[in-house]
């Protein structure tokens, strides 16, 4: 790839030529990874505002062919089977906001239980003296080897014995109570604050539960915070696990909904007005989320180097 | 901070805390040292180590033993030996989606490396903007899930506005996930699409850690941006990105969504890859035990390159570390 070329004539020596080929060059190509970045976000939005006879039509008109909401409305089943039918989507029903709530649900409860007690036990692991710490931490380490996928078929079985099969709390528990890596992640950061805060809290009478809480936590909010929404993110995206475990609407989460709103539709003749309006509510939640932490995620994102 | 934090930092070993603290003890800290905090840190690591047990030892174990049994999920597991090993070596399936996964990896890995690289490299020599680095982070936040839909709808062979440039620029249509040679590449690229982001900003991370007037000293002697990228900039890195590739590689052999959204395995198990046909295996003919012997593989498999991985790159440490 010829990106890496990158900027070939940036010598220093004369300050005041800011202006170069190679700069040119790397900006250019810099530019043109933003755009591919980028370009799929407006394609999926000038779908969606689409009809899907408009789309056949002029498949390539940059601007919504036809601008019409009918594909937000059948993605929230606000259509009429047949109005939908009529317009190239699938008769079939979609509780979408159904699948919204759920995944809320289980992201928000997923993201709480999980950080607060990856914290407590980053806390013990970090600050408290005990016996054997070195060796529990070490056996947690080699958990972050253990890929994702071995986990999946026995832990499949266990919420099956649980019987939480097609439910929240049975997507939700596996994740529930720790990864290694969030434990790894918050450890490092209460090591590296000062033992001396500590040391003033205990002198001034205050236990090692209230220096967690009070002290602790507070001073490592930015990571806790980016850890949050690293987290939210990947549980609202999951999709393997919550299709192993939910079978009907009462558990049904975004991603699995998604997925069989496209095994839906028409095989001739997909409905990608209603498809691409689906994505981009899916997908909305967390570009809002994103947004507003951008820059704190962006800074402390090095930290999360095993995820 | 970067991404060091994957192999414990020198600076804070294991047992870290000690050293600031044991100077500094107070008085009450002091008299309740003979039996430390043992109490109140069993209290506080009992959920994660409830979890830990419960949803990562425990299946890992068992994980093991129901690659020995013939298991359908309805009757109990029936201990029957190596028979799902031995059907495992001679099913072709199984090596077809061993092959198919492997240069998914490859295409996808190969890809995603040099790309990442030179957008870290790229946003670290022309600018500090946090708003580029986020924009490069977009796609991270999509699902694998979406990021399939919104790849399969581009690349439709019909209506797709990938196709239809392809066409104004007078080359034939191609079905590119329809396709047995497409496919493959295709769910490759779709997936750096959506994850290079995320790794260019951990290389950029890496980046960061190197001192600034390296580059300035290398300037002044007159080297070259392309000198400084090969002789600074990869030498000091190659820490950072050894471990970069390590996950990504476990990462990527993980495949599984992508492939469930937009070709099912098809065509013809061009893209059945491995954690496709192990699912299927489980949910599609409930054949658990038999599932869990692929699993098995794939543990072993992402072991082994995890192992060497790791030997290799620790023979071109630097300095940096």
């Amino acid at each position: 790839m010829a990106a890496v070329t990158a900027p070939t004539t940036t010598t220093v020596r004369p300050p005041r030529r800011r202006f170069s080929p190679g700069r040119a060059a790397a900006w250019t190509v810099l530019g043109l990874i933003v755009l591919i970045t980028l370009l799929p976000f407006y394609w999926i939005l000038r779908t969606a505002l689409s009809t899907n006879a408009g789309l056949n039509a002029s498949p390539a008109d940059p601007l919504p062919v036809d601008l019409s909401t009918s594909g937000f409305e059948r993605a929230l089943g606000l259509q009429s089977a047949q109005e939908a039918v009529a317009q190239g989507g699938a008769g079939g029903g979609l509780d979408f906001w159904r699948y919204l709530l759920n995944s809320v649900i289980v992201s928000t409860l997923i993201t709480g239980c999980q950080i607060f007690f990856s914290a407590m036990a980053a806390y013990a692991f970090a600050r408290l003296r005990w016996r054997g710490r070195d060796k529990v931490f070490a056996l947690f380490l080699a958990g972050l080897m253990v890929p994702t996928i071995f986990t999946l078929l026995p832990n499949f079985v266990l919420i099956k014995e649980l019987h939480l099969v097609d439910s929240l709390l049975g997507i939700a528990l596996p994740s529930l109570f720790m990864t290694p890596f969030a434990v790894f992640f918050l450890r490092q950061f209460f090591m590296n604050i000062p033992q001396e805060v500590e040391e003033a809290a205990l002198l001034d009478g205050a236990g090692k539960v209230r220096i967690f809480f009070r002290v602790i936590l507070p001073m490592a909010s930015t990571p806790v915070i980016t850890l949050s929404v690293l987290t939210y993110i990947t549980s609202w995206n999951d999709y393997f696990w919550p299709l192993m475990v939910s079978y009907s609407d009462s558990s049904r989460v975004l991603t699995v909904a998604l997925a069989i709103f496209r095994a839906q539709t028409p095989a001739t003749g997909v409905d990608w007005s209603g498809l691409t309006a689906a994505t981009l509510i899916a997908a909305l939640p967390m570009l809002v989320l994103f947004a507003c932490f951008a820059r704190r995620i962006v800074s402390t994102i090095g930290f999360t180097g095993i995820k | 901070m970067t991404i060091a934090s994957s192999s414990p930092p020198s600076r804070l070993p294991l047992g870290g805390a000690e050293g600031a603290g044991t100077k500094q003890r107070t008085r009450r800290a002091a008299t309740r040292d003979d039996q430390g905090d043992g109490r109140l840190a069993a209290v506080f690591l009992a959920p994660a180590l409830l979890g830990f047990a419960v949803f990562l030892l425990w299946p890992t174990l068992r994980g093991v033993y129901l690659s020995f049994t013939r298991f359908n999920l309805l009757t109990p597991a029936e201990w029957v030996g190596l028979d799902n090993h031995v059907r495992m070596v001679h099913d072709p399936i199984f090596w077809d989606s061993l092959t198919v996964t492997v240069e998914y990896v490859i295409i996808n890995i190969g890809v995603q490396t040099v790309a990442a690289l030179a957008i870290a490299v790229l946003l670290q020599r022309l600018t500090q903007s946090a708003v580029l680095r986020g924009i490069v982070l977009t796609p991270y936040l999509m699902s694998n899930v979406v990021a399939g839909l919104v790849w399969l709808w581009i690349l439709d062979t019909q209506l797709g506005i990938g196709n239809e440039i392809i066409n104004a620029l007078g080359v034939d249509r191609i079905a590119f996930l329809n396709d047995e040679t497409w496919a493959i590449p295709t769910i490759a690229l779709i997936n750096v699409w959506r994850h290079v982001g995320y790794t260019a900003l951990l290389l950029f991370a890496g980046l960061q850690a190197i001192p600034g007037d390296m580059y300035e000293a290398a300037k002044v002697d007159g080297a070259s941006e392309w000198r400084m990228f090969w002789r600074i900039t990869m030498p000091l890195l190659r820490p950072v990105l050894a471990v970069v590739l390590i996950m990504t590689v476990i990462g990527s052999f993980q495949v599984f969504d992508t492939v469930a959204v937009t070709t099912a395995g098809g065509p013809a198990n061009a893209t059945n890859v491995l954690q496709y046909y192990i699912y299927g295996s489980a949910f599609g003919r409930f054949q658990f035990g038999y599932a869990s012997a692929m699993s098995v593989a794939l543990l072993v498999v992402l072991s082994a390159i995890t192992v060497l991985q790791y030997r290799l790159t620790r023979a071109g440490q630097t300095d940096l570390g």
